[in-house]
């Protein structure tokens, strides 16, 4: 059985007619394309599918399209904005906090909705509000700094991006002490 | 521009200095060419993937540990509306396997089935619930054999053979090697201690589930992509399975979200993706469900071990005698590798002048066991580092001095002839001595709390390739374009470890142009030269071998170009900073793009290929092929724990772990592996593992199979020490599995501190220390662990002769490759 739904994702309005039991997760990477969302174990384990629903995280291979209706739905492809990346997109590259990369959506997510409620979170808060998203690769340890990094970044006079980007490229990457 | 703030001379040390010159990319903290497209969700994996017209595939499992297939009966799934095709295991029936001696699976099961998840049929139609609904209606009559499950019952039971090869029985591979009189050297020594020790196997769990999609084309061409380590691999075996000629397959890595040794074997799904989409001539996807994950597995081995070792009381080692047993699962995979590593490294840490080393794999009816970060080598790792704490022990001598006084020296051989090149196993531990306060700390801490140290030595990248031949293991192109853009093509596979980025930086330091300004093509066996794979640990050495020769022969024909113009002979000049330059008056230059023009007009089109062809090695004995390595990286890791005696509870607060990289051509990424190896080595000691119950996995999802989460995993601090590998891209050796070997003896050690109380058996669940414990408070042995090994009649050992271990200066090369 289909059924209309509507849904807001990054900004954009979308109907759609999709089968009542597809996944969030599943619609997001199959009927938009917006495959930057990952997939690690269908069951609510692994936090890769994180999205944010009302600047929340939630694991969209336990949602249901009909239940996020009318909602803002913001998936990684979201968090840059006008092309400029976010912070912390920015942070993870440079201090490769994502080695594989299949966890970082997710992770980026959970850690949006972190910084956005605390922005300036301790390690162990960043540790707490990650739990729910595995990765295999970091030992978290990167991922940690990353955070850290964009929270004080945000906080500061951030300069821009793309320079940033520019510079950790071709010339190094910046780790501030007691990172 | 930004001060940069990264210190990366911190705690690194230099041994090597001969080899090292000044650098502008080696050496810096750069962000990986492809972590932006990570970062914003635009790298592509393979399940990302949509082409028009696309099926889905699904794959039928076994429901069956061992048994006999009597009949399939696919009608009902054919008739089904929306599907597309149904293949069993007479459409694909031969066999393959990743080792030419190994050739011994079938894409689905033919007449019999092996373990639980097997998959028996596969089926393709127009959406996944479509192609589930058809498995429901494939109809499998088995005739259920006799299920072996354990390495006991595999040795027990010699009538019912779950392969029809091997070297007995169920005895998939026997080995039997000895070097020097063992005997002699027991009789030697003032104190020989035996121990036995099991290691339990685990999964890579890989955060991606695998997956493939296959296209032909109507000229009959086939295109995989796939989330594969080997795509070399994969190739050859859709070439041998589909019996197509290998010029019309192309295989393409996509980023694998994940490898860990996990996906370097070809797999069902790869095959069946493209078997189906010859048959309907639409494009088929295949994406494996977390819990098929944990059937492909190739997981690490269980292994049975036991070990004796002599000493003097001047602390030399006199001899050591390995035994280990594998419980392979079904297939062979790279399990006779794996059997042979078991025993091959264990000489290229400590002095050992006799050795003898007897190891055997045997078939069980699970999910075949295959290469996992460190494959076959953390075994036994465990296993003599906890070995050498009790020999310190009981000795009465410090275990880090100890180490540091036994250890091999540079430019020697080994008892089983493995030449060592730089060893910086000693600088190792005195720096994660010094870091952790372990000196202060060991026997001196509060009841429950413990440190404990060991060390490793892993290969960077083994010399022998998987099927024999004597072409290159690695090759690369590099073409530099007119505007002054390079591009480098390689067969190497990046799964996250960042080897597209070494690439970059090592043309980019060759031809003195930025890094950014470099393009990386990868892991395409229609466009780049051939690099066997993403395993072992050979991919910086190899492919940074072969992109450095390829650049350097680019760079020869820029300078010849741009000589003339700057009056000044070729060898006179330098390429740095965008420029191509006279080295002796640097302001008389040309911009990198003018000379590429300049090149372009008098040679034709700029590009060079290199490769890379491992040193021979000294072993001359059967099994010699296994251990060889252009070089060793050394590893010291110290663990503290924090041991609740009341509920058995592990807490780990923090690994110190320093390693010897050779060199870091980018200390960040190197820190990467370090520290996922140390998360990783902590996950297999202390929770993950693959266990079966009544013939069935016991916890195939993501929930039951527990891994570290960010609040389990401690501070890691990580040390890197560098010693200039002369066989190594700008010294460079690895980074990627050595790092996770000392973990899991480590933390054993330190629960030893804490507790008193030895664990010989991972994982370390709270119910052994809670046992062990017991045993300690009762008066017996506190300990955990296996209590013997079956009997089995050894095959008589191919008896060497080993070399002198001290410093050969013969051994040192003239001069550094790069």
């Amino acid at each position: 059985m289909k059924q209309l739904v509507s849904l807001q994702v990054n900004g954009e309005r979308h109907e759609l007619y999709v089968p009542v039991h597809k996944t969030l997760l599943e619609v997001l990477r199959e009927e938009l394309g917006l495959t930057g969302t990952k997939h690690g174990c269908e069951l609510g384990e692994c936090g890769a599918c994180t999205v944010l629903v009302d600047g929340e995280p939630i694991l969209s291979c336990l949602t249901l399209p009909v239940e996020v209706q009318g909602r803002d739905i913001t998936t990684v492809e979201g968090l840059a904005s006008q092309g400029v990346p976010h912070p912390l997109q920015v942070a993870f590259a440079e201090l490769n906090a994502a080695q594989c990369g299949y966890c970082t959506p997710g992770m980026l997510m959970s850690a949006k909705a972190l910084l956005d409620r605390t922005p300036d979170p301790s390690p162990d808060e960043v540790r707490e509000a990650l739990a729910g998203n595995l990765c295999r690769c970091t030992g978290y340890v990167k991922i940690v700094e990353a955070v850290r990094l964009a929270a004080r970044r945000q906080q500061g006079d951030l300069g821009t991006v793309v320079d940033e980007i520019e510079r950790a490229l071709n010339e190094g990457v910046v780790r501030e002490p007691g990172a | 521009m930004p001060t940069n703030g990264y210190d990366d001379r911190k705690n690194r040390t230099n041994l090597g200095s001969h080899l090292k010159r000044e650098t502008s990319v080696i050496g810096r903290p750069l962000m990986k060419v492809d972590a932006m497209s990570k970062v914003t969700g635009q790298a592509l994996y393979a399940d990302d993937i949509h082409l028009p017209r696309m099926a889905y595939a699904r794959m039928l499992p076994s429901t069956q540990p061992h048994a006999r297939i009597v009949r399939v009966d696919t009608s009902k799934a054919e008739a089904l509306p929306g599907v597309l095709a149904v293949i069993t295991g007479r459409d694909l029936p031969i066999k393959y396997g990743i080792l030419p001696v190994s050739q011994d699976e079938t894409a689905l099961a033919v007449d019999k089935v092996r373990f639980v998840g097997e998959p028996v049929a596969a089926v393709a139609a127009v959406d996944e619930e479509t192609a589930e609904r058809a498995l429901e209606l494939i109809e499998v009559e088995y005739e259920p054999l006799k299920p072996i499950m354990s390495i006991e019952e595999a040795l027990e039971e010699t009538e019912v053979r779950i392969q029809e090869y091997g070297h007995a029985g169920n005895i998939h591979k026997m080995v039997s090697l000895q070097f020097g009189d063992v005997e002699a050297g027991f009789a030697e020594a003032d104190y020989v201690r035996e121990d036995l020790f099991f290691y339990q196997g685990n999964n890579h769990l890989a955060m991606e589930e695998h997956s493939a999609v296959a296209h032909y084309s109507p000229d009959g061409k086939l295109t995989l992509w796939s989330s594969t380590q080997t795509p070399h691999y994969v190739h050859r075996a859709l070439a041998k399975v589909l019996e197509l000629p290998p010029s019309r397959i192309r295989v393409i890595a996509c980023h694998p979200g994940g490898g860990f040794g996990g996906k370097s074997d070809p797999f069902h799904h790869e095959i069946c993706a493209a078997k189906l989409a010859m048959l309907t001539g639409r494009p088929v996807k295949i994406t494996l469900t977390r819990e098929e994950v944990f059937y492909a597995h190739r997981g690490r081995h269980p292994v049975l071990m036991w070990v004796k070792t002599g000493v003097k009381k001047t602390g030399e080692i006199t001899a050591m005698h390995f035994r280990s047993m594998l419980d392979g699962g079904a297939y062979g995979s790279y399990g006779v590798a794996t059997t042979y590593y078991t025993g091959a490294l264990q000489t290229v840490t400590y002095k050992i002048p006799r050795y003898k080393f007897e190891g055997l794999r045997v078939f069980t009816n699970k999910p075949p066991c295959g290469p996992k970060r460190g494959h076959g080598t953390p075994q036994p790792r465990f296993a003599l580092e906890v070995h050498f704490d009790k020999i310190c022990e009981h000795m009465g001598w410090d275990p880090a001095e100890w180490r540091q006084r036994q250890a091999c020296e540079p430019f020697s051989l080994t008892a089983n002839y493995l030449r060592i090149t730089t060893i910086g196993l000693r600088e190792c531990i005195e720096k994660v001595v010094e870091a952790s306060g372990f000196k202060e700390k060991f026997r001196q801490l509060p009841y429950g709390r413990g440190v404990g140290l060991a060390c490793s030595a892993y290969l960077s990248g083994a010399n022998l390739p998987i099927y024999w031949n004597d072409m290159p293991h690695s090759g690369a192109m590099v073409k530099v374009d007119r505007g002054g853009g390079v591009t480098v093509y390689c067969g190497s596979t990046d799964i996250g470890q960042g080897s597209n980025s070494v690439l970059a930086y090592v043309v980019a330091e060759v031809l003195g142009v930025r890094p950014h300004d470099v393009a990386v093509v990868t892991a395409d066996t229609d466009l780049t030269p051939v690099d066997l794979g993403s395993y072992s640990s050979r991919v910086t050495v190899m492919t940074g071998n072969a992109a450095i020769e390829a650049a350097q022969k680019v760079r020869d024909l820029l300078f010849r170009a741009a000589a003339d113009e700057l009056g000044a002979a070729p060898e006179q000049l330098e390429a740095a900073g965008g420029r191509i330059f006279r080295r002796d008056d640097p302001g008389v230059g040309l911009p990198f793009a003018k000379v590429a023009q300049l090149a372009e007009a008098r040679f034709g089109t700029l590009a060079a290929v290199g490769s890379f062809t491992p040193p021979k090695t000294p072993g001359r004995y059967k099994g010699a092929g296994v251990g060889p390595s252009p070089s060793y990286s050394y590893t010291a890791c110290v663990v503290e724990v924090d041991v609740d005696p009341e509920t058995g509870w592990v807490r780990v607060p923090k690994v110190w772990i320093a390693h010897d990289i050779g060199r870091a051509i980018n200390p960040i990424l190197v820190e990467g592996q370090a520290e996922g190896s140390v998360y990783m080595g902590l996950g297999e000691a202390l929770m993950e593992e693959q266990v079966f119950r009544r013939n069935l996995h016991k916890i195939p999802s993501m929930l039951d199979y527990k891994s570290p989460t960010f609040l389990e995993t401690p501070d890691i601090e990580t040390i890197l020490v560098e010693t200039n590998d002369p066989h190594g891209p700008f010294g460079a050796k690895e980074a990627g599995q050595g790092p996770l070997l000392p973990v899991p003896p480590a933390l054993c050690n330190a629960i030893y501190d804490a507790v008193g109380v030895r664990i010989d058996e991972l994982p370390v669940t709270p119910d052994k220390i809670l046992k062990a414990l017991e045993r300690k408070a009762k008066g017996q042995e506190p300990r955990v662990g296996p209590d013997r090994m079956p009997d089995v009649e050894w095959s008589e050992p191919i008896y060497v002769e080993p070399p002198d271990l001290e410093h050969d200066p013969s051994l040192v090369p003239a001069t550094g490759s790069s």
